[in-house]
């Protein structure tokens, strides 16, 4: 039996590693998304690593495609390429580009990074498997700040007004964005009730950094498969989650350097070793 | 023959014989001349309402799956509308996508300038891996349709859905990269692209009578165009004239134009002249803009003259 946290951690470290080699990096959407990937792809979706193209697989479009860093991670964990591979994250001729490129990256099931896209992406795919009956799950995940886009609730609406009980998506809401914090921006609060009015079901945790709240959300969510309508799960995630002087940047933590040695402490401290 | 219909007809051999084939629509159904299709087609139309950036990117997704997903609106709702979701989700994702654009340029007649695209070849002929085609008559549509849909790879194609005369004899045969000589000449070569090609030739016949001989090509596929055609007719007769239903930047005028920038030869345009449209019916409209059968002729003899 996997242990989540361990795994948690070693996607951690291979995220601050990859980035820490690099010198600069989008850390803290892809730091406060790790519970949620590790319970997906270790405990919850139905893949093989040795078979990434497998029909009938379930499918996950990380639509803030700037979390690729810690997608990337999680694939190498998962065995889907080797973790040595994660020190070419963002260097020329690359697998591992900055955003999500399935044309690229060994395990991505969609191209993402222009906001708002890869989630009406999603619901294009969460309709081809219901055209084709495969019974395929459809995850989705969607940035805060992304939530400002108008494509996302286009998408929104489409998914309920179709019926696609076989997508799952969930909200990084760590209430962070470029700028500033989300609701001084442009606030889109109350996203539960918003969710509600577009006809999903809503699931909301109020630990999105905690992978047990997380695993329970998920298999509630899988409850609701097949029941006629899609899912929110509303993950509430702190930014750069794992690395305090990360987290205590706040919305300076979107995309930051990162010396190497600073990548060597942050992995000390998730380790649990300072 | 109204290009719609034939357009639909297509469309319903093709999902016939493919269940992988579907139509994505953004409230514009009835105009593209499918709506009729739903009840016969319910597992492979579906109506996204008025969201074309979604229907856009719901159409890559579906790609992705093994999908052969064609997206139809109006000629600007389907290019500048959609600009970045064609650019990311569909083109650069390498998505097998065929997008529809209807009445382009002034065939958008009454809706006026809000609707009538000028500039939707240039918006698509920018973005990488796209390949633009634009059918002149109901022949060339059909023989295009099952080649479009074979092509793996984006398609962008600009359709007039309203009646247009046959200009193509029933035997032609269609090659999406390979532009059509209609009339050899030895003068000047007119490259012409989509409705007003019937036109060019109707002037052709004009300018015989007055012993110019021109040479008439259809360059139905934009992007890539054939640029060996392009360049070959253009040496043999040292003139060249460009005609199309766009502004004079960025379609079929630029295009011919980057094909001939290491040639000396002049390179004159009837086009629309970088402005936008307005309301009116296509006789007026086509006065305004310059793109009369009269344009055509006084702007061959202008292109004659600087040889």
């Amino acid at each position: 039996m996997t242990d989540i946290k361990e795994v948690c951690k070693d996607i951690r470290c291979d995220i601050m590693t990859s980035i820490g080699h690099l010198g600069v990096g989008h850390i803290g959407g892809c730091l406060s998304l790790v519970e949620l990937l590790a319970v997906l792809y270790f405990e919850e979706m139905n893949i093989d690593p040795a078979d990434p193209k497998m029909p009938g697989r379930d499918r996950l479009v990380c639509s803030k495609g700037h979390a690729g860093p810690a997608v990337y991670a999680t694939l190498a964990n998962r065995g889907y390429f080797p973790r040595e591979e994660l020190l070419t994250l963002n260097q020329g001729g690359t697998h591992l580009p900055s955003h999500c490129d399935m044309n690229l990256t060994t395990g991505i099931d969609m191209t993402t990074g222009s906001l708002g896209q890869g989630f009406s992406c999603a619901v294009g795919v969460a309709l081809g498997s219901k055209l084709e009956q495969d019974g395929a799950t459809i995850y989705a995940i969607i940035g805060d700040g992304e939530s400002q886009e108008g494509q996302i609730w286009e998408a929104a609406m489409f998914a309920a007004a179709k019926k696609l009980d076989n997508l799952i998506a969930f909200t990084d809401y760590n209430k962070l964005q470029i700028d500033d914090e989300v609701a001084k921006v442009n606030d889109i609060a109350p996203l539960d009730d918003k969710w509600a009015a577009f006809g999903w079901n809503v699931i909301d945790v109020e630990d999105g950094n905690d992978a047990e709240q997380v695993r329970a959300a998920v298999q509630h969510a899988k409850l609701g498969l097949g029941g006629g309508k899609p899912t929110m799960v509303i993950l509430n995630t702190k930014k750069g989650c794992g690395v305090k002087w990360i987290e205590d940047l706040g919305a300076a933590n979107h995309n930051t350097k990162i010396s190497e040695e600073q990548a060597r402490a942050a992995i000390a401290e998730i380790r649990g070793e300072v | 023959m109204e290009m719609r219909a034939v357009y639909a007809e297509c469309l319903a051999k093709l999902m016939t014989e493919d269940r992988h084939v579907c139509v994505l629509d953004a409230d514009l159904a009835k105009a593209s001349g499918t709506r009729k299709l739903y009840e016969q087609f319910p597992r492979q139309m579906f109506d996204c309402g008025v969201a074309e950036q979604n229907m856009a990117s719901i159409a890559a997704g579906l790609s992705s799956y093994g999908f052969k997903p064609w997206i139809e609106s109006f000629t600007p709702f389907a290019t500048r509308r959609i600009c970045d979701q064609m650019t990311i989700s569909i083109s650069y994702a390498k998505q097998n996508v065929k997008i529809v654009g209807t009445d382009p340029g002034v065939s958008a007649e009454l809706n006026g300038g809000t609707h009538m695209s000028m500039e939707d070849v240039g918006v698509v002929r920018s973005i990488p891996g796209m390949v633009i085609f634009e059918p002149v008559d109901d022949v060339q549509l059909r023989a295009a349709m099952p080649v479009l849909n074979a092509y793996e790879g984006p398609v962008y194609m600009r359709l007039f859905r309203k009646e247009l005369p046959t200009v193509f004899p029933a035997d032609y045969q269609f090659d999406l990269f390979k532009a059509d000589t209609l009339r050899e000449g030895k003068d000047l070569s007119i490259f012409v692209s989509g409705f007003l090609t019937k036109d060019v030739l109707d002037a052709a016949e004009k300018l015989a009578a007055e012993g110019i001989d021109a040479e008439i090509v259809n360059v139905h596929t934009i992007k890539p165009i054939d640029r060996e055609t392009v360049i070959a007719s253009a040496r043999k007769t040292g003139a060249v004239l460009t005609v199309e239903n766009h502004n004079v930047i960025g379609g079929l005028h630029s295009a011919v134009l980057e094909a001939l920038a290491e040639e000396r030869i002049p390179v004159c345009a009837v086009g629309v002249p970088d402005r936008f449209g307005e309301v009116g019916k296509m006789p007026y409209l086509r006065k305004v803009m310059g793109m009369t059968e009269e344009d055509i002729i006084a702007k061959a003899k202008y292109a004659l003259s600087l040889k």
